[in-house]
């Protein structure tokens, strides 16, 4: 027995989604002709892109209007402890899979030049990486998420540890045992969910679970360790300034794209339904320590010398507003989280790879060794500045969109709240454009910056494809907006429903 | 073509020039993008008159382009409010717009980011004319932003120069600094009011205005004041009010052509069509009105103060802007919404043409932009010269030019305002009258009359410098002197041909609304005889002669006896160090706000971080864990006879433990 959940397709979109990139992986390792280092390139490109083409029929055949989960596949795994291989989708994880599987083309795409050595298994990693980190987000099996959640960690930290900068060594170990602590603590929560609910690890199950207070609050402390870290939360941040600058960029991009968002996926998937009464019980907490990422993290942007920590620590305070809005419990600020997720992915994708651009060049992310960028690479100036703008969260990019539904529902639910949220109005705009005048503007700061060549036909419309994204949904963020609906409605009606 | 149609070309026949011209722009040449952006502009202004004919025959429109997305049951939409607020600022827009384009193609014609200023000057216009065009809020703050964005490049034009990059950077910080107000008083209408239609916020203002919000303490705020304070604080920064002024001085490091079209005539204007979009909601909060008049008032009459001791031409011009922003937020103030959008046209003609006419001067210069170096240019420079004097005397407020009946409106409005902090607005602005007329006739005198002294050879050894003191200057050419002409007429004309309608009219009918309480416009409208009356009556008035007296003065200074100012200035060494360095207002912001965030970043980053989150706590655990480890490893021998003894202990304590307990 598998639950209530029937398979509802035809076609296993969602296995797809994750095992295609997969076995696309596989496939450039067991090939591995580090000789022939562009077959290797190609077939990856080939696998991110057939990964990508894949879940596009989720969106084409998605039914807006249901919080039901779609697209289920059921198939029992280990029937003996009842864990089973469930999958679905609903309007939360929707566009977390799309964004993932897009952002893995660019990933694979962006190190096309920069990766001249072990090029195949950088390629299998991030491909493998993108369909375990799908299947994050499609798992409804307390188990199979653990199983993706954990697995996931394996090719990042391989690939900070390998292709990393000086100092990968100490970033990669911090970065593992730091999250590995965390998901520890999540699977005795679950191996205790499950046996509490008399033998079942279905998530959806577990919404409808009773629990006591002090147990949810039990529960909600394992959780958050692992979630609060991936996301991050002040103070357990400090493991991500260290990762993105030792990781390659590529590296960078995915961690801050997609990593960090299974956190606030998990806070949605598991701590809102499963634990509502601890969640407005400790409500509070959760959006102190998402004001104190938002400002005080805003602070420590604006001072560092480097451009990837800058941009790292520029990461934690726009994440701050999605745990803020989730713990807002009203629809446009879990809408508004929602939405600020999807906005981070491409805006902080784009602005790592903007460094990569420099750091090809000149192997330097000091803000100190540029300056006047613009005279010698005015295309990529103009790019850097849209989205500088859409990290400043200017309206018509989508840095604007989950911020301003976030500060609106912050207003809402108390006026100082959206007070302290939309200093970041104030705080986004100065490290970010400070760090602009510093390395674009001004006079050519040196020989170095002199000899730079303007963006290649690659670099080009990698970022270009990002610009339409973030114009797209700054622009029109409602077919974002629509796909969310009822599954937001959905989970804040569970969120609404006391289980003491 | 229906009239939707037409609305909708207006700001897209530019953005769709600004699109164009910003990809490919140096392919398409010079010639083909400044026509393409003109065209473009064109296109509005011709559009925006036809609108504002239909406008006048009684045709409002409101209604949605397309929804931008929904949430928790808002609707966030683009879409148009077609009145005839609108109508009246779309022509002024796109009029200024036209003639600042025209005029780009004489001042940028030697520099190599031709196409790009051309590209961002239509993007400038595009962003305006959405945020006049707005029916919502969310419209409104996109083009509320997009008009900084736009500002904050053009600011930077020149990025090369570390003045310009500074200046830019300080726009846009200042200006979030009002957005950020902004934003929460947009916050507040949403919690209150669950929409962002103007039309259901204004609907459901007078149900809203009793509610109070508890802010500190214990005190009640009314909803209503908290929410157009917010707003309020959004209008302060983009039209410059003490204390965010301080980004619009600077901002003349931007090209001529940008300190005319967006910190003169449009872009600073911003603040004041929108609180008078609101007024049904600054209505019904007096608190806020004076909060208004207040700041209005300080920036009216400290601002203008500065404008006496400047030596940029630009910087003059600059300050005066300032100062009459501060005019006609004082006229929001006293309720007298369409005085201040009188005066905001008004204003945006002749100081465009201030602005035009200052940068054909500096063309002249070869760019040399301080007054102590020019002099005498009357005779070189007619058209020049005599339409500054137009500017100037429009500006000082004699008759019958445009700013002499918008600001006696203004001035009698604030006479008749009941809001607390009405006689203090009532002294800035009477005094600032004789300021205005004093720093305008300073700038005309040192620019245009007098020893030529751009001959005294290189200042600073330039080639410019050489240039100048050694070839006459000459007038600018037909494309710069154009709108100067049509810009002087505009400053002659627009005063007495429609104050009648505009401010004692019902030009506006129910887009601007007013309270039975706040009736001084009122009175002043049955005391209305027409266009003459009202001349002979402000000949006899105090604001008048108050101008005069400023002309005079400027004369008898820097004309008659120009060795006089200096000798003052030192005289009063102390004040003048205070108003020559902007009331130290720059020096603390840089040291209070830029440095001080940065030391707060700095205790943040290597003490918060650094040393307690991650030398402490996260490397202090790894290293508990090796020395721990270290201690255990000592236990860890190996022999087999130390683990045997260690199991005997164990179960000898084990054992005792059991037997005891």
């Amino acid at each position: 027995m598998v639950g209530p959940l029937k398979a509802t397709t035809v076609l296993p979109y969602l296995s797809l989604a994750i095992w295609v990139p997969v076995a696309a992986g596989i496939l450039v390792l067991a090939l591995h002709r580090d000789r022939d280092a562009a077959a290797a390139r190609w077939l990856a490109l080939v696998g991110a892109l057939a990964g990508f083409a894949v879940t596009l029929p989720l969106y084409a055949h998605f039914l807006i209007g249901t919080a039901e989960m779609q697209f289920v596949e059921a198939v029992e795994w280990i029937p003996r402890f009842n864990v089973n291989y469930l999958l679905g989708v609903d309007g939360i994880s929707l566009p977390l899979i799309l964004l993932n599987s897009f952002i893995t083309v660019l990933v694979v795409w962006a190190g096309w030049v920069v990766i001249q050595s072990r090029v195949a298994q950088y390629m299998a990693a991030f491909l493998i990486m993108s369909g375990l980190t799908n299947g994050v987000f499609a798992a409804l099996d307390g188990v199979l998420f653990y199983v993706f959640f954990e697995a996931m960690l394996v090719p990042l930290y391989l690939i900070i540890g390998i292709w990393g900068g000086p100092n990968r060594v100490y970033a990669a170990i911090k970065f593992f045992l730091y999250t590995l602590l965390g998901s520890l603590l999540m699977l005795v929560a679950l191996i205790y969910l499950y046996s509490i609910s008399g033998g079942s690890f279905s998530i959806l199950e577990w919404y409808q679970l009773p629990l006591s207070l002090k147990t949810q609050i039990l529960l909600f402390v394992a959780f958050f360790a692992a979630f609060s870290v991936k996301v991050p939360m002040w103070p357990v941040h400090t493991w991500l300034p260290d990762a993105h600058t030792e990781a390659p960029t590529g590296g960078s991009v995915v961690l801050a794209a997609i990593t960090l968002k299974v956190g606030g996926y998990g806070f949605i998937r598991f701590v809102l339904p499963i634990l509502p009464d601890a969640s407005h019980y400790l409500s509070g907490f959760m959006i102190a320590l998402s004001l104190i990422a938002i400002v005080y993290i805003g602070f420590v942007a604006l001072v560092q010398p480097d451009m990837k920590r800058l941009i790292a620590y520029s990461s934690i305070s726009h994440m701050g507003f999605v745990t803020l809005g989730l713990f807002l419990f009203s629809a446009m600020g879990v809408e508004g989280g929602l939405v600020q997720m999807i906005s981070h992915g491409f805006v902080s994708a784009a602005l790592f790879l903007c460094v990569g651009v420099l750091y090809d060049r000149m192997h330097s992310r000091q803000i100190a060794d540029y300056g006047g960028v613009v005279n010698t690479m005015p295309k990529f100036a103009a790019f850097a500045m849209l989205f500088a703008m859409a990290n400043s969260g200017l309206p018509g990019t989508s840095g604007f969109v989950g911020e301003f539904m976030v500060v609106l529902a912050s207003v809402k639910a108390n006026f100082w709240l959206g007070f302290l949220a939309a200093t970041i109005m104030i705080l986004g705009a100065a490290y970010t454009l400070w760090m602009y005048k510093r390395v674009w503007y001004g006079q050519v700061g040196n020989a170095h910056v002199a000899a730079l060549k303007d963006l290649s036909q690659r670099e080009f419309w990698l970022l270009g494809a990002l610009v339409l994204a973030v114009l797209a949904l700054g622009v029109y963020p409602k077919p974002f907006t629509d796909v969310m609906h009822a599954s937001v409605a959905d989970l804040l009606a569970h969120v609404a429903q006391s289980k003491l | 073509m229906t009239m939707q149609q037409i609305y909708l070309l207006i700001p897209l026949a530019p953005l769709a020039a600004a699109i164009i011209v910003g990809l490919w722009g140096p392919r398409l040449g010079r010639a083909t993008s400044h026509r393409l952006c003109i065209a473009g502009v064109m296109v509005s202004t011709l559009a925006s008159a036809w609108v504002l004919r239909d406008v006048l025959a009684g045709h409002d429109f409101n209604g949605d382009v397309y929804t931008w997305m929904t949430s928790g049951g808002v609707k966030f939409t683009i879409g148009f409010l077609i009145d005839p607020l609108t109508a009246l600022m779309i022509t002024v827009v796109s009029f200024v717009s036209l003639m600042v384009h025209i005029y780009t193609i004489g001042y940028m014609a030697d520099d190599p980011g031709y196409t790009r200023f051309f590209s961002y000057i239509s993007l400038f216009t595009f962003s305006m004319l959405m945020l006049v065009m707005a029916n919502n809020f969310l419209q409104l703050f996109f083009g509320w932003e997009a008009v900084g964005l736009v500002s904050y490049l053009l600011i930077g034009f020149w990025y090369e120069r570390p003045t310009a990059i500074y200046a830019n950077l300080k726009a846009f910080l200042a200006n979030r600094v009002g957005d950020f107000g902004f934003v929460l008083g947009i916050g507040l209408i949403v919690a209150y009011t669950g929409s962002l239609d103007y039309a259901t916020v204004f609907g459901a203002a007078p149900v809203i205005a009793g509610t109070t919000i508890n802010l500190l303490g214990d005190a009640q705020w009314s909803v209503m004041t908290a929410i157009c304070i917010g707003l309020f604080v959004g209008a302060m920064g983009k039209s410059a009010q003490v204390p965010l002024h301080v980004w619009l001085p600077d901002s003349m490091e931007g090209p001529t052509p940008i300190s005319a079209l967006i910190h003169a005539a449009t872009m600073v204007t911003a603040g004041i069509f929108m609180v008078a979009r609101m007024s049904p909601l600054f209505e019904l909060s007096d608190t806020a009105l004076s909060f208004v008049t207040v700041i209005g008032a300080t920036t009216a009459l400290f601002m203008a103060v500065l404008g006496v001791v400047q030596n940029d031409i630009k910087r003059v011009i600059a300050y005066s802007t300032l100062s009459q922003l501060g005019y006609m937020t004082c006229a929001l103030g006293a309720s007298a919404y369409s005085a201040a959008i009188f005066h905001l046209m008004t204003h945006a003609f002749f100081k465009a043409l201030l602005f035009l006419g200052a940068g054909s001067a500096i063309i002249a210069m070869h760019h040399e932009q301080d007054m102590r170096r020019m002099g005498g240019l009357k005779k070189y420079m007619p058209i020049t010269y005599w339409t500054m004097v137009i500017g100037s005397l429009a500006l000082a407020g004699i008759p019958p030019f445009a700013g002499f009946f918008s600001k006696d409106v203004i001035i009698e409005a604030v006479q008749l305002s009941t809001v607390p902090g009405h006689t203090y607005a009532q002294f800035a602005v009477t005094v600032g009258v004789f300021l205005t007329a004093l720093y305008s006739f300073r700038l005309i005198f040192l620019t245009f009359h007098g020893e030529e002294r751009f001959r005294h050879g290189p200042a600073h050894g330039d080639a410019h410098a050489q240039e100048r003191a050694h070839e006459d200057p000459r007038e600018s050419p037909w494309v710069v002197t154009l709108p100067l002409i049509v810009l002087a007429v505009g400053s002659l004309y627009t005063g007495w041909a429609y104050v009648g309608d505009t401010v004692f009219g019902d030009f506006f009918r129910d887009s601007i609304v007013v309270i039975e309480q706040h009736a001084g416009l009122a009175e002043m409208r049955e005391e209305w005889h027409g266009v003459v009356p009202f001349m002979v009556h402000g000949l006899t008035g105090a604001p008048f002669w108050l101008g005069v007296a400023g002309i005079v003065a400027a004369w008898f200074f820097w004309s008659r006896r120009p060795e006089l100012p200096d000798r003052i200035a030192s005289a009063l060494s102390g004040l003048y160090t205070l108003l020559i360095n902007n009331y130290f207002v720059d020096r603390f912001n840089d040291f209070f706000f830029a440095g001080g965030f940065r030391r707060v970043g700095t205790v943040a980053s290597e003490v918060g971080d650094r040393v307690i989150i991650d030398g402490f706590f996260v490397n202090g655990s790894a290293r508990a864990v090796g020395a721990t480890s270290a201690l255990l490893r000592h236990i860890q021998t190996g022999r087999i006879y130390h683990y045997a003894f260690a199991m005997i202990l164990s179960v000898l304590a084990l054992l005792t433990w059991w037997s005891v307990r």
